[in-house]
């Protein structure tokens, strides 16, 4: 089943409360997968700081002298700001991936789930509630964000089996269904250089989206030709740097509803997800057209 | 007129309380506020009762209804109806996928539009749908009556059985075995008497719409079809 979430703040005077919306409309969709969730949160402006979301099944001795390893090995001030098994390291764009490379050097067992401009994800197994209260979801403010709840169906539970995936700088997908093609799918990616840290084919899904844009398509040129490469059921929402995306497969038996006012455009695997946001009661409320991509930018 | 706020009391309670209520009530008008998209509120209701749902509802409101008036004063999530035995059904919004399923009886209104798979495998339900259906809508339907005001999706009517198929507006695609037949004075009267309780008496004219049925090529096995199986 899987639940999956997802808002786009038009009116800014509504992104203080993005991470609090999104905690709660996630948690609401906590029956359509309780195994983990996850939780993407646009935040940050264009400064010119670069962000990496990092996660350690040790935190206490991963991250304890993290930041000024890391910044003696590339030679610029690192931050770190730590929530509980993540933390986000700060430093200058131009060092992202100066630092990357350093990072898998100096903590190799610590797993990257976010890096770019203004991304950060938390993931872990658990209820929507635990981890969103875990990583503080609810004090977070941003643009847009996107959050999945996991019911396991293709690859094992575990921290880096949750939604969202990232495969690109700012770039995260979560999924709601089943691909086919997944393997094929991987084979042909991994030879055009990208790499991946699970068996899962909603990784799949996020590093097919991220070559498309590398090679130059935009989200939703991207998205248009996933759906003749892409093989299986599935619902995504994706997030970039500046937009927002939701496309269905043409069977569309994955469930998907939007909700759009003069401040946000929401997206639920069920109604039941928006029925707090503000404004609700008068949104335009539809159904995602199958096969037919949808996104927004800011 | 009786009001359940769904917020307070709770799914399992309103259930339990409808269907108390078979055999003998004179407590027959219900409102049930704070819907918020729920899943299954006023399922297997059997009792004449007159019953409003403020706002949407999740998966299969309403669903085995029989004998009720259930009236959805917003959208309606997957499986509105499903298995509706008799009773109507009618729904101020749109409807999601798999609206009617199964149904054996009944009336199913959707004034809005419904999406995919609408009156799958339909059994006997009448459904009228004022705006336009979904594809692989009437999917192995086997009787009852479909009436679309509006448009259908792709597919309409693959591997239909003997349902009957109405459509006002245009059709992306006919599925397998699904052919357009002639419309006879029978069945403009029998159109005009569903539009009519269907309360869209007033927004379309039997003669506006076409006729769609089985070509009876699939369901009925003859060897010289083989190749379409």
């Amino acid at each position: 089943m899987c639940g999956i979430v997802g808002l786009f703040i038009k009116d800014k005077t509504l992104e203080p409360q993005l991470g609090a919306l999104l905690a709660e409309m996630l948690v609401t969709m906590t029956d359509r997968g309780p195994d983990s969730a996850g939780i993407a949160i646009y935040g940050g402006a264009d400064d010119g700081i670069a962000k990496i979301t990092v996660q350690s099944v040790q935190p206490d001795v991963d991250f304890a002298s993290l930041a000024a390893d890391l910044g003696a090995a590339i030679g610029v001030a690192v931050s770190l700001r730590r929530k509980s098994s993540h933390a986000v390291l700060e430093m200058p764009m131009d060092q992202l991936d100066a630092a990357r490379a350093a990072l898998s050097a100096l903590r190799p067992d610590v797993k990257v789930m976010s890096a770019g401009d203004n991304l950060e994800i938390y993931k872990e197994v658990g209820l929507p509630k635990d981890v969103a209260s875990r990583f503080e979801i609810a004090q977070m403010s941003g643009t847009h964000g996107i959050g999945h709840t996991r019911m396991a169906t293709e690859s094992a539970v575990t921290t880096m089996g949750a939604h969202p995936f990232s495969t690109g700088p700012d770039q995260c997908l979560v999924h709601n269904g089943s691909l086919s093609n997944h393997n094929s799918l991987r084979r042909t990616l991994v030879r055009e250089g990208m790499t991946f840290e699970t068996q899962n084919d909603s990784e799949v899904a996020a590093a097919y989206l991220t070559q498309k844009m590398k090679e130059g398509a935009n989200l939703g040129e991207a998205m248009e030709a996933s759906l003749s490469d892409l093989d299986g059921f599935f619902t995504f929402v994706v997030g970039t740097k500046d937009g927002f995306g939701v496309v269905r497969d043409p069977i569309a038996c994955k469930p998907a509803v939007m909700a759009e006012t003069d401040q946000y455009v929401a997206f639920g695997s069920e109604y039941r997800a928006m029925v707090n946001l503000p404004g609700i009661e008068t949104a335009r409320v539809w159904e995602p057209e199958p096969a037919t991509v949808y996104f927004w930018n800011h | 007129m009786q009001t359940f706020d769904l917020a307070t009391r709770g799914l399992r309670e309103l259930n339990q309380t409808l269907h108390a209520l078979r055999g003998t009530t004179n407590e027959t008008a219900w409102e049930i506020v704070n819907a918020k998209g729920s899943h299954a509120i006023a399922v297997g209701v059997d009792a004449p009762l007159d019953i409003t749902v403020r706002g949407s509802t999740g998966y299969y409101c309403a669903g085995m209804n029989k004998q009720a008036t259930i009236r959805i004063d917003g959208n309606a999530g997957p499986g509105v109806a499903e298995n509706m035995m008799s009773g109507r059904v009618i729904i101020e919004g749109d409807a999601s996928q798999y609206a009617g399923a199964t149904g054996r009886g009944g009336l199913l209104v959707i004034k809005g539009n419904a999406s995919s798979r609408c009156g799958i495998s339909m059994k006997g339900i009448d459904i009228v749908v004022h705006g336009s259906i979904g594809h692989m809508s009437a999917f192995m339907a086997q009787s009852g009556n479909m009436v679309v005001l509006g448009d259908a999706g792709d597919a309409l009517g693959d591997s239909l059985y003997e349902a009957r198929l109405f459509v006002r507006g245009s059709v992306k695609s006919l599925g397998a075995d699904c052919i357009e037949k002639e419309m006879r004075p029978a069945h403009l009267a029998m159109l005009a008497e569903l539009l009519e309780r269907g309360e869209a008496g007033h927004k379309a004219k039997p003669e506006e719409f076409r006729r769609y049925g089985s070509a009876r090529k699939l369901y009925t096995f003859n060897v010289d079809n083989a190749a379409a199986y």
